[in-house]
């Protein structure tokens, strides 16, 4: 008896090594990883200084606000609807922002003003969605023309943003050690994750998000508060595309109603990116985070190598997109079968 | 005008037993027609038009052709009617096509860098060949859409969001990124020519609604599409080519977005591959909803989609007309949006109907 379990425990190590596969549900978040890694290696390699971690805090830099926003998406895309008024309600937050900062406000009240807006927008959407069986698509296109329309509204014009408290949070550098620093729309970002992650691990509201992608009839019957968490996500989705906002605001210190045009496709990218399955049940926040840090990456390259130009960097998501979609319809199917 | 309107009120004349859909007079069938909303909502802009304008609705004739507001409504809403008509189709399999502004895109793309770099930049055959390029390149990636959604089976919105995003890349790489300006009489005809004092814009896409109308109304291709969107599977059981089918409307919707392309850039005489088509999906997509056809698949109307695409370039049209700036555009068309949601909607209806009995007994459904 003792001889097998040594002969097992012996030849188990090597085995479990050789034989180890993952859990299936972690499967595309691993995917994506070991894509980021790849991408930033070979990059490390190619290029001078690309392997500097400047470079990838950079990278969290320039993309905070999409962040945020794939955060946002993952709630809805994990019910199994989508949200393409995201961009729009990010170009109306900078213009709200702006234009309230302009007349006088103070900037806490400019903020939960933006903050306040785009989550009744979300509200607003969730409640279409809900009770009025609207499909996720066309409701939330009308939020996207709402958005850009309010925001065209205010202004046609740029508006600068010139808060000092403002203008301190955009260009105040964050030192982590030595000359390595990032700015505070990054430590945003990271709390949005975190907490994005914990409301869908360890709550109530969290596991009710799944239980809808995965089933919704099962999840009514199951007698879960499916409206009122459908009615959430949108809500939570309209509160990061707010939150993203400021944060873009803090990149470009302006008001702009042309601002973010296309960057739900962004968010829905990342999200798809990062391995959260688009008929909705299965995925991380992390790996949404993961997604926009790949979007970064191709962003990184194309500036690196100097000879690609910008629009390339269309094509590689697109190309990055596909291939997902391809491998989510594969494991779909064979799970189907 | 007001003819469509007085017959509303009064009861329509139904048999003892409700058979009144059995022998359905002009009235009946209006009222029970998905069109009644759409073109009220169509006169009802033209009415607050008048009420601003008076002079709104004259069309005269200068230099040979016709002119005037409504002529000009007509020649603009050509690209958006051609990408809703493909649009239109590919719905009513139950799929959507998010791709067709960058189809657009690379339409224009394609027929202006062949015209720039051909030998006679403005000779008739070189916009012929340029325009024949620009379509085959569209025809292609109608291929490819339909390829993802059919042979792969992914989800249309997200196949079709592929292109989406790649497209306009594709479009900035034909140009080299730069907004490329052509110099032919020929292309820019497409746009802004008259042919017997029509507009060949216009005379371009009536002409390919009309092909679409006989193709699925005098033959089964619009009961197959039909099948297809209500229920794929069984339709493929029946012995319907359900694959093909929707391959077809992908190619079709492909090739309208690449008219409608080829218009627009015809109308600037250049192409700039980030601004060509920007959000006409969205524009087709609300034109077809306007129009009546259920996003859910199954069922169409080339009609509404007609009078829905004449009604998104009216409100364009009507909103700086009234006084109001023309950014408030998005806004009212965010209004129309919900509110045709609203009309389709199961739920809203039936609160509509408990407060209307009378209006429900008058039209058998």
């Amino acid at each position: 008896m003792s001889a097998a379990v040594a002969t097992v425990g012996t030849t188990s190590l090597w085995d479990r090594i050789r034989t180890y596969s993952p859990p299936p549900r972690f499967l595309p978040l691993i995917v994506t990883i070991a894509l980021f890694a790849g991408m930033f290696g070979a990059g490390s390699v190619r290029y001078e200084n690309f392997g500097d971690p400047q470079v990838f805090l950079s990278l969290m830099i320039n993309n905070a606000h999409l962040i945020v926003l794939a955060v946002g998406m993952t709630f809805v895309i994990l019910t199994g609807g989508i949200d393409l008024s995201v961009g729009s309600v990010v170009a109306m937050s900078t213009m709200i922002l702006a234009k309230t900062l302009q007349s006088g406000w103070s900037l806490p009240a400019a903020i939960l003003a933006v903050l306040v807006v785009s989550t009744l927008l979300g509200t607003v959407l969730g409640l279409l969605i809900h009770y009025f069986d609207i499909q996720p698509f066309i409701a939330t296109l009308a939020g996207l023309f709402l958005a850009r329309g309010v925001a065209y509204l205010i202004s046609i014009e740029s508006i600068p943003i010139t808060d000092e408290t403002f203008m301190k949070w955009a260009y105040e550098p964050l030192t982590l050690w030595s000359t390595y620093w990032i700015r505070w729309s990054v430590v945003v970002a990271l709390v949005a994750v975190v907490v994005a992650a914990y409301v869908l691990a360890f709550t109530r509201f969290g596991r009710t998000v799944y239980a809808i992608g995965g089933n919704e009839s099962s999840a009514m019957l199951m007698g879960l508060r499916v409206g009122a968490v459908k009615v959430g996500v949108y809500a939570v989705s309209g509160f990061c595309a707010g939150l993203g906002g400021l944060l873009f605001a803090l990149n470009t210190p302006s008001g702009n109603s042309l601002h973010a045009v296309g960057m739900e496709l962004d968010a829905i990218a990342a999200a798809v990116i990062g391995g959260i399955l688009l008929t909705g049940g299965r995925g991380y926040v992390f790996g949404a985070l993961v997604g926009v840090l790949v979007l970064g990456v191709i962003q990184t390259f194309i500036t690196f190598d100097g000879t690609l130009t910008s629009w390339w960097t269309r094509i590689a998501i697109g190309v990055l997109l596909l291939v997902f979609v391809v491998i989510q319809r594969l494991m779909t199917r064979r799970q189907a079968t | 005008m007001t003819d469509t309107l007085t017959p509303a009120p009064s009861p329509a004349p139904t048999g003892e037993n409700g058979h009144a859909a059995a022998r359905p007079t002009l009235v009946t069938r209006f009222l029970g027609s998905t069109l009644v909303w759409p073109i009220l909502a169509l006169l009802l802009l033209l009415v607050v038009n008048v009420v601003a304008t008076p002079s709104f609705l004259n069309v005269r004739i200068q230099d040979g052709h016709l002119y005037g507001n409504v002529i000009d409504i007509a020649r603009n809403s050509a690209p958006v009617l051609l990408v809703a008509l493909g649009m239109t189709l590919v719905i009513a399999t139950r799929g959507i096509d998010l791709s067709v502004g960058a189809i657009a895109a690379i339409a224009g793309a394609v027929a202006c860098t062949r015209i720039v770099g051909a030998g006679d930049e403005a000779a008739v055959t070189t916009a012929i060949m340029a325009c024949t390029w620009a379509l085959a390149v569209c025809v292609v990636l109608g291929v490819w859409n339909g390829f993802l959604v059919s042979v792969l089976g992914i989800q249309p919105i997200i196949a079709t969001l592929v292109l989406m995003v790649a497209g306009r890349g594709l479009a900035m790489l034909v140009t080299d990124g730069q907004i490329t300006t052509v110099n032919n009489d020929t292309f820019s005809d497409l746009a802004t020519g008259y042919v017997l004092g029509l507009p060949i814009a216009s005379l371009i896409a009536v002409g390919m609604v009309v092909a679409a109308a006989i193709f699925t109304r005098r033959t089964a291709l619009g009961m197959l599409i039909e099948a297809v969107g209500i229920n794929p599977e069984a339709s493929r059981l029946a012995g319907v080519r359900a694959r093909t089918i929707i391959w077809t409307v992908y190619v079709f919707g492909g090739f309208c977005a690449g008219l409608a392309g080829l218009i627009i850039a015809a109308n600037t005489n250049s192409v700039n591959a980030n601004s060509l088509g920007l959000w006409i999906e969205l524009d087709a997509i609300l034109a077809v909803v306007i129009g009546g056809t259920a996003l859910t698949g199954g069922r169409f109307s080339l009609a509404g989609t007609l009078v829905g695409a004449l009604f998104i370039t009216t409100l364009a049209r009507t909103i700086p007309n009234v006084g109001i700036p023309s950014e408030a555009n998005y806004l009212f068309k965010a209004v129309v949006v919900v509110a045709v949601c609203l009309l389709q909607s199961p739920r809203a209806r039936a609160a509509l109907r408990v407060r209307r009995p009378a209006v429900s007994k008058g039209n058998p459904v």
